[in-house]
């Protein structure tokens, strides 16, 4: 009964949390939001795309119809690569618009 | 117990009370104990502490020694140092660090037991435990077996005493590879390794011979590999598949020898790589099925025999999923996703993940795999016209490249995770 009765109270506090850190702290709810609800794949991105330093393409620099642009690109075969051609085939141009435009939107948000 | 009425009722006047109350609101937050601080679970408890949970990572070692890249310490151009990691920047970020191995897990209870007998309450647990050797599987393999001819499947000490042996093995000595049926981690894991102590013999000990002896006749990039190897190292390495009696049946440690189904060889260091199964705290949470691994569903990650436990990265049966690095960091920002809604009362969306393997052939001969997968049939499954590996016939600066790729991979996945 406990038990039962603490997982309640976990699952309506979650949005008052939020909301709490809404007040407290707008970068940090703005962060947890879009993680949240971030769109199906996106989150992988950053696996290999990173801050500058190496020859893997920086993406916090573009903009999401750069980001966009390039993975339709890809995916068509217009644009050339050793690995992003075999990844953004995996994608319909909708996933790839939602990406593009979070990956977006969250670079924004750590500037 | 949970009904709906009590459920509203709860729900709307706790709620309301506490919006005046941070303090109160601060404990309220939902409890994820995350137990193993690899590449799956040191992900995922930064994510869930950045989605707003109050995240405790039970991990046994202090540092963590990276698997990936591995191979190039046994190659002898890379320092175990580059390989090893601490929790100090997530503990910093508010991430609960609890450096003790966890004993057992009351599923019932929702309670993590630790190694010094304290327990730990939970409201979602993740189990992020990577493989344990199974050393009930190969006749004569055991732990003491392993001191002799080791297996350096999980990087650390093992690795070493693998790279002191090779060291000290005499010019024209015989270098005998062991290696498993799926699944196990990394499925092209052992290739590479067989490349670059190819490269390190052909380049140091020309006169020494490589025979690896495989339970399969299929494998991972096998004609990007086989291609390489016949290109490069045709006079070392010999690779006996499966049809060719390629499967080891037992291990004498007495006398260096490893067993096939046609025969025996005896090696002067030898490299067992033994079946696995999930860490043991998966079977103690009750979430392994009878194949030693764990069924999950593919969209929350949550086990399908235990519900509020997660089994994420090489522990989790993934479908057509490798148990890769790269993987068990992809899944781990989808399950913290996944939990952070479920624990709002919000259905999580199907997730789309990625996974990308490179490996070296040679230290500046990258060759990769990619696949895209989502869930279907209960498991991951490819989605269609997507991944693949790398061309064949590829020019020498297309694999140079994909070498600084593997290179710069690394360096961006474990600041992610570690940095
Ligand atoms: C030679 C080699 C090369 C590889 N190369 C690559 C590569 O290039 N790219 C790639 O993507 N993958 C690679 N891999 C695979 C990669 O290492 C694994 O897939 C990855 O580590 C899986 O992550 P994980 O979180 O599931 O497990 P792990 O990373 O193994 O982490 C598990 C952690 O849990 C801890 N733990 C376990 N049980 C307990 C307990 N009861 N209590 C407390 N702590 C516990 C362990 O100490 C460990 O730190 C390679 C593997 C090998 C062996």
């Amino acid at each position: 009964m406990m038990r039962s009765r603490s997982r309640l109270v976990m699952q309506g506090f979650l949005p008052a949390c939020l909301l709490w850190f809404a007040l407290a702290s707008p970068a940090f709810a703005q962060g947890a939001g879009l993680l949240l609800n971030a769109p199906a794949g996106a989150t992988a991105c950053s696996g290999c795309h990173g801050a500058s330093g190496s020859a893997l393409p920086v993406l916090s620099t573009l903009t999401a119809a750069q980001i966009e642009d390039a993975m339709v690109a890809f995916s068509s075969g217009a644009r050339d690569a050793t690995l992003m051609n075999r990844i953004a085939k995996g994608f319909s141009a909708d996933e790839i618009r939602a990406i593009a435009q979070w990956i977006a939107a969250q670079s924004g948000a750590s500037k | 117990m949970t009904g709906p009425i009590t459920r509203r009722s709860a729900l709307g006047g706790l709620a309301a009370a506490t919006l005046f109350a941070p303090a109160v609101l601060a404990q309220a937050k939902p409890r994820v104990i995350v137990i193993g601080g690899g590449f799956g679970g040191a992900t995922c408890a930064r994510n869930l502490h950045r989605l707003g949970m109050a995240v405790t990572l039970i991990e046994e070692n202090a540092v963590y020694t990276s698997c990936p890249f591995s191979n190039l310490v046994l190659h002898g151009s890379r320092d175990i140092g580059a390989q090893q990691f601490t929790y100090e920047a997530i503990a910093r970020e508010g991430v609960e660090i609890v450096a003790m191995r966890a004993q057992g897990v009351d599923g019932d209870a929702r309670r993590v037991l630790l190694s010094d007998g304290r327990t730990l309450a939970y409201d979602r647990l993740v189990l992020s435990p990577g493989i344990d050797v199974n050393f009930d599987a190969l006749p004569g393999y055991d732990s003491a077996a392993a001191d002799i001819m080791p297996h350096a499947w999980k990087a650390g000490a093992q690795t070493l005493l693998l790279r002191r042996q090779l060291e000290a093995m005499p010019d024209g000595g015989v270098f005998v590879m062991s290696v498993p049926a799926n699944p196990y981690r990394c499925p092209p894991g052992p290739y590479e390794r067989a490349s670059l102590i190819a490269h390190y013999l052909k380049t140091q000990k020309p006169k020494s011979k490589l025979i690896m002896l495989d339970a399969k006749d299929v494998f991972s990039k096998q004609r990007l590999f086989l291609d390489a190897w016949k290109a490069l190292y045709s006079d070392i390495l010999e690779y006996v598949p499966l049809a060719s009696g390629g499967k080891t049946t037992e291990i004498d440690a007495k006398s260096m020898t490893v067993v096939t189904e046609f025969g025996r060889h005896k090696a002067d260091v030898a490299n067992v790589i033994p079946p696995q199964r999930a860490g043991a705290i998966a079977q103690a949470a009750g979430a392994l099925d009878r194949s030693g691994w764990c069924p999950i569903d593919p969209v929350t990650f949550e086990s399908k025999l235990r519900p509020n436990i997660h089994v994420i990265g090489d522990a989790a049966i993934a479908g057509a999923m490798p148990k890769s690095a790269f993987a068990a960091n992809a899944q781990a920002k989808a399950c913290a996703q996944a939990i952070a809604l479920l624990t709002s009362g919000k259905a999580p969306g199907e997730p789309k993940l990625i996974n990308t393997c490179y490996s070296l052939v040679a230290p500046d001969y990258g060759i990769s795999v990619a696949g895209v997968y989502q869930p279907g049939k209960g498991i991951f499954v490819d989605v269609q016209g997507a991944g693949g590996v790398s061309p064949i016939g590829a020019a020498p600066d297309v694999r140079a490249l994909e070498a600084q790729y593997a290179h710069d991979w690394f360096k961006i996945t474990t600041a992610e995770v570690f940095g």
